[in-house]
């Protein structure tokens, strides 16, 4: 009787061949369209859309890709350009987030509010009205533009807050009794006890700045300024005739290292945009 | 912003308001202030040359109600929005509940899904060009194995919409999934054991037990979807540029076609409005009415 129930227990427990079997489909579903890409841009262009056991394998794709456009120039400035909206969110936030959890004062929740407006009204939609501001400053087709609306993130101050808020007030009182002043004491005990939230939110901030289109190729007209979801866009646009591998080597090239840090680091990946989503 | 006024200034206000000051300068320069701008200038005609805007009064939304290709934006943004919801939503749900399952490869399916969601909204764009395109793609060559008629999917207006959408779908599910998945791993496995003794069917464990609890997670991703419905236009650039005779284009990609291609930015600050509002009534209406609804605490 018993090892029956358990029996039924196990098998209840156990997904169904056809799970498995819809679920791989769906597996091989959703990686088809990118190994398509794959195998195309490592190629001769004569075997690109021609699925060919024996086509040759081949690196000129991307040699190619690589010299037909400043892709370098471009991996420069998108990175300097995630690096520096990274650091800038955190700092920001860091202070933001430490008055709103620790502190008391009048017009604490109005400020609360106009910071949360960004939640629903962000800077995507905004385009008109902040390329005139950048206009004004002088600061068209520069990466200060591009970051300048996205440094002070309204995501990050709320999930600082409540991290911070987390955190147990002794461990505030027993700081401040040592003679801590307010910022060595969230320098030594609220940010170190942060730490996976600062790295959730680096994550998310970084793979979202990396793919972000829309706002930098309203505010950036040069090689110097663009970053590489927008000069991958030029590129395959106007650039090339229809030259399939080369597009596709592109392609992967400037989604490499995304791709390549998230394989290698799935767990923290997966971990950091649960983390980042459930508030 | 001197620290609150009158004599019951505390040293810890001031302090306060000093940590505040860059966060909050900074987001009234690039939020609150732009949003105030846009809706002023949505009552003025747009500058031109070294003539100033003059005030026109309700003429820029008059312009966009009478203009046919904003209504075709409206609607095709509502079916994008009606469409990628719900698919890229079950289908999130599905694989989470997939994945969650002691399965076969299971590492691999995960990472198979959640892939998309890591590539640049222009990458996966151009990769899905070439899987749509005549001749060399590999869609064409697969309906070509079942012997049916070659089809431009881009660049007929009766797919278009279509072909974008899956696209959307594609990069987001995988998004989704992560959330419910996270959702799943915290529900109580005795909760399981206990259906499993009573004989309840897997659709029923699922439908009175798991379904009910996932809500909060539900809720959240469906504020992010609709969100995303309105704001996720990358694609287009690469796809169809919104064509082929506005068949595909979605809200925010005709306001940069008004901002930045016509420089009608009278027009472009009317438009903006529209999707602020939009925007606003879906965070509002998850403030006030969904989240105390749906929290089982």
């Amino acid at each position: 009787m018993k090892a029956s129930q358990r029996a039924t227990r196990l098998v209840y427990n156990e997904p169904g061949w056809l799970d498995t079997l819809a679920a791989w489909l769906l597996a091989l579903l959703w990686v088809l369209p990118l190994l398509f890409a794959v195998w195309t841009a490592f190629h001769p262009s004569e075997y690109s859309g021609h699925l060919a056991l024996g086509a040759p394998w081949t690196l000129d794709n991307f040699r190619r890709a690589w010299e037909a456009a400043p892709f370098a120039r471009y991996f420069l400035n998108t990175t300097l350009l995630v690096l520096m909206i990274l650091s800038v969110q955190l700092v920001l936030a860091t202070l933001a987030a430490y008055a709103f959890a620790r502190f008391d004062f009048r017009g604490k929740d109005i400020a609360f509010a106009l910071v949360l407006v960004q939640l629903m009204v962000m800077p995507d939609i905004l385009i008109v009205e902040n390329y005139k501001t950048m206009a004004t400053l002088g600061l068209v087709d520069t990466l200060l533009a591009i970051g300048l609306p996205y440094f002070a993130s309204a995501f990050a101050i709320f999930l600082l807050r409540q991290t911070f808020m987390g955190i147990p007030k002794e461990l505030d009182d027993a700081a401040r009794v040592e003679g801590a002043s307010a910022m060595q004491t969230l320098w030594r005990v609220y940010v170190p006890l942060a730490k996976p939230v600062y790295t959730a939110f680096a994550l998310v901030s970084i793979s979202f700045h990396w793919n972000n289109f829309l706002w930098p190729l309203v505010v950036t007209n040069s090689v110097e300024a663009r970053p590489l979801t927008v000069g991958l866009q030029v590129f395959s646009s106007v650039d090339q005739g229809i030259d399939w591998s080369i597009i596709t080597a592109a392609t992967l090239m400037t989604s490499a290292p995304l791709l390549i840090a998230f394989l290698l680091f799935q767990r923290q990946f997966v971990q950091s945009f649960m983390r980042a989503g459930i508030k | 912003m001197r620290g609150t006024p009158g004599a019951t200034v505390s040293h810890g206000a001031l302090h306060a308001w000093l940590l505040l000051l860059p966060a909050l300068l900074l987001l009234i320069g690039f939020t609150h202030y732009p949003t105030v701008a846009t809706l002023i200038d949505s009552f003025y005609s747009t500058p031109k040359g070294n003539r100033p805007g003059v005030w026109v009064g309700l003429e820029n939304y008059q312009v966009m109600v009478e203009d046919p290709v904003f209504w075709r934006a409206v609607r095709n943004n509502l079916w994008f929005a009606g469409a990628t919801i719900p698919l890229s939503i079950g289908l999130a749900l599905v694989m989470a509940l997939w994945v969650n399952e002691r399965m076969a490869g299971r590492a691999f399916l995960r990472m198979a899904y959640f892939t998309p969601t890591v590539l640049p909204m222009i990458a996966v764009a151009n990769i899905w060009l070439f899987f749509y395109t005549p001749q060399y793609g590999l869609l064409e060559q697969i309906t070509g194995l079942f012997g049916l008629p070659a089809h431009n999917w881009l660049g007929s207006p009766s797919t278009a919409l279509g072909a974008v959408t899956v696209v959307a779908v594609w990069k987001e599910a995988g998004f989704f999934m992560i959330f419910y998945l996270a959702a799943l791993q915290t529900l109580n496995p005795s909760l399981r054991e206990a259906a499993a003794i009573e004989g309840a069917s897997r659709w029923y464990f699922f439908r009175r037990v798991q379904w009910p609890l996932l809500m909060p997670t539900t809720l959240f991703v469906l504020v992010n979807a609709v969100i995303n419905a309105f704001r996720m236009v990358d694609h287009l650039f690469v796809l169809t540029r919104g064509g082929p005779d506005n068949a595909s284009t979605l809200l925010l990609y005709r306001l940069y076609e008004v901002g930045f291609q016509f420089w009608d930015t009278g027009y472009a600050a009317a438009m903006t409005i529209v999707l602020v509002v939009v925007l606003a009534s879906v965070a509002l209406l998850q403030f006030f009415v969904l989240d105390k609804r749906v929290h089982y605490k």
